[in-house]
């Protein structure tokens, strides 16, 4: 296959149920190699899409790739390339940690499904409790024989959906970890989540899905560039300063007052910055104190959303 | 051929299910054979009169054999919803494994099991009196029937487990097939019947079963119900694989259901 071929391309899907859209019209595509998520709130669609990209449903038009097979028309071929971590532990209780490893590798006809479960229980930390039943299971504990489990046969595309929703901190950090090592291994990864923050910091792309379409796409920074990034608040220890301030500042920036800081809306590049605190100086006034907000992908979301609102009043107006 | 490798090892996993819980085994078996002793020893002495020349116990085993099978198969329901429940077979469906080999296996283990829990329960009949007249030939047909018609009802069980919401309800099909057993010639003839009842009796699918395998035993020779008993079976067989599959390749993964 062409090393420049994106790994996944989705064009215009559209899915519902019962006669209910869940997809309107979603595209996107994530080349190879890289992080992608799929962002936005639960019932958005992203389960739906992941359902369709993992061959699990058929979408009702457009079409997908993954992999460089139709994932209508060549299921089987799609299924040879990926796996899915879906959002509950798909573990056989029954059986045995290890058996379900070596489960695994037998389906995918691997040489030695017995070496690879070893050694999937050794890097998942289940070496204790390789063979007792699963039963006793914490969470964690299964959450990571999933995982290893969709780690057998060495997929080139792994699908995680909502990967870390119900896991502690430290099960979180864990997750986070696995999915960064895949990433570095050269592992496409697939992964949906509704928080802003494990989008920002696993993926290479992101994409926010809102009301069945894409709303938003690009790398973190460049969807933050999408809200102002330097929003600057001072704070002085007198009110006249903070009202000279607003005089020396005024009509050259957006200002606004809260409580007793102003908070300026600079463009957040150094000149802007420098220029800034030089008409301060000029004017012989101090601040204080000053803090620079860093944008958030939470932000950029709430941005997004606040404008679907206003279009959606003015359109019902 | 991968197709038949992948059904073999799906058949071992389900056979481990069916081994690790040896509560269900015990159900299975165990409430058949107190059927058995119920009607051999409690109404055998009054119902014993209207069987003829045939021992009562020997008229009433093929009819509890059908009975074993049909609570076993409610478990293979209940084991194939409950995979369905936790999502496991959503993984399998994502995986590079043939539709067919995930139910086929747990079919053909299914299959297995019943023939054993038959077996056992075959067994407690023979100690309390149960004597086949039958040759060689007449049991090999006898097992014949009895493979088709557990493989026929587990395809069944297999549809009704996927079909189900909910793992109680994935078995409930099963008392519908226990109902059937018991309006039939299973434990009384037909005769004693009121009419409705008898010509709905006379003709189920599973009299012709029963008949046929009472037959062999007692006679030797199949009767005259054969081909509409293994028409019966192979109907039931074809229909439900057939609906069972469509079902599998249809329906939303995991307890979600989206």
């Amino acid at each position: 296959m062409d090393p420049t071929t994106n790994t996944i391309e989705v064009r215009n899907l559209r899915k519902g149920y019962k006669g209910v859209p869940v997809l309107h019209d979603v595209s996107f595509s994530v080349e190879r190699g890289k992080v992608f998520a799929l962002l936005g709130a639960n019932g958005s669609g992203k389960t739906t899409t992941i359902n369709i990209l993992t061959t699990l449903i058929k979408a009702d038009g457009g079409m997908a790739t993954v992999a460089g097979f139709d994932v209508a028309a060549q299921p089987a071929r799609v299924r040879e390339q990926i796996t899915l971590t879906g959002q509950f532990a798909a573990v056989d209780d029954v059986l045995t940690a290890r058996e379900n490893l070596v489960l695994m590798g037998e389906l995918r006809h691997i040489p030695d499904p017995e070496r690879t479960a070893a050694e999937l229980l050794e890097k998942f930390d289940l070496n204790d409790a390789a063979d007792r039943r699963l039963l006793n299971f914490s969470g964690g504990m299964r959450r990571r024989l999933d995982i290893a489990m969709s780690l057998v046969g060495d997929a080139s595309v792994i699908f995680f959906d909502e990967p870390t929703t119900g896991l502690d901190p430290v099960g979180r950090t864990d997750m986070w970890q696995t999915i960064q090592e895949l990433a570095q291994s050269g592992t496409t990864v697939f992964l949906t989540t509704q928080y802003l923050e494990e989008a920002d910091r696993l993926a290479d792309e992101i994409a926010i899905l809102h009301g069945g379409r894409i709303v938003a796409d690009g790398p973190p920074d460049e969807l933050k560039t999408m809200v102002p990034a330097g929003v600057v608040e001072l704070e002085f220890g007198e009110q006249e300063q903070l009202a000279a301030a607003q005089r020396a500042l005024n009509g050259q920036y957006s200002l606004s007052r809260v409580d007793a800081r102003l908070v300026v809306a600079t463009t957040g590049s150094m000149a802007e910055m420098a220029d800034m605190f030089i008409r301060l100086k000029d004017a012989g006034i101090e601040p204080t104190r000053f803090t620079k907000q860093t944008t958030t992908l939470d932000d950029v979301f709430f941005k997004i959303l606040g404008e679907e609102r206003k279009d959606s009043h003015a359109s019902s107006e | 051929m991968r197709v038949l490798s992948d059904m073999w090892i799906m058949t071992k996993r389900s056979l481990r299910h069916t081994t690790r819980s040896l509560d269900t085994i015990i159900t299975v078996v165990l409430t058949p054979i107190a059927m058995l002793l119920l009607f051999v020893f409690v109404f055998g002495g009054a119902l014993g009169e209207q069987t003829g020349s045939i021992e009562y116990v020997d008229f009433i085993t093929p009819g509890v054999i059908i009975m074993t099978v049909g609570s076993g198969i409610a478990y293979a329901a209940l084991r194939l919803n409950m995979d369905l429940q936790k999502g496991i077979i959503g993984r399998f469906r994502t995986m590079p494994v043939a539709p067919s080999s995930v139910l086929s296996g747990q079919a053909l283990s299914s299959t297995l099991s019943n023939l054993f829990s038959s077996v056992l329960v075959l067994v407690a009949a023979f100690i309390v009196g149960f004597r086949p007249t039958g040759g060689a030939g007449a049991w090999l047909w006898f097992v014949g029937l009895l493979v088709l018609f557990t493989l026929a009802t587990t395809w069944m069980a297999m549809f009704f487990g996927l079909m189900s919401r909910t793992a109680e309800g994935a078995g409930a099909f099963a008392y519908v097939l226990l109902l059937l057993v018991f309006i039939s010639p299973s434990f009384v003839p037909t005769d004693s019947m009121t009419p409705l009842l008898r010509g709905f009796a006379e003709n189920q699918p599973m009299t012709p079963i029963i008949e046929t395998m009472r037959s062999l035993l007692t006679e030797g020779t199949p009767g005259n119900d054969l081909w509409i008993a293994l028409a019966w079976s192979v109907g039931i067989l074809v229909v439900s694989y057939t609906l069972a599959l469509s079902v599998y390749r249809r329906r939303a993964p995991g307890p979600a259901g989206q």
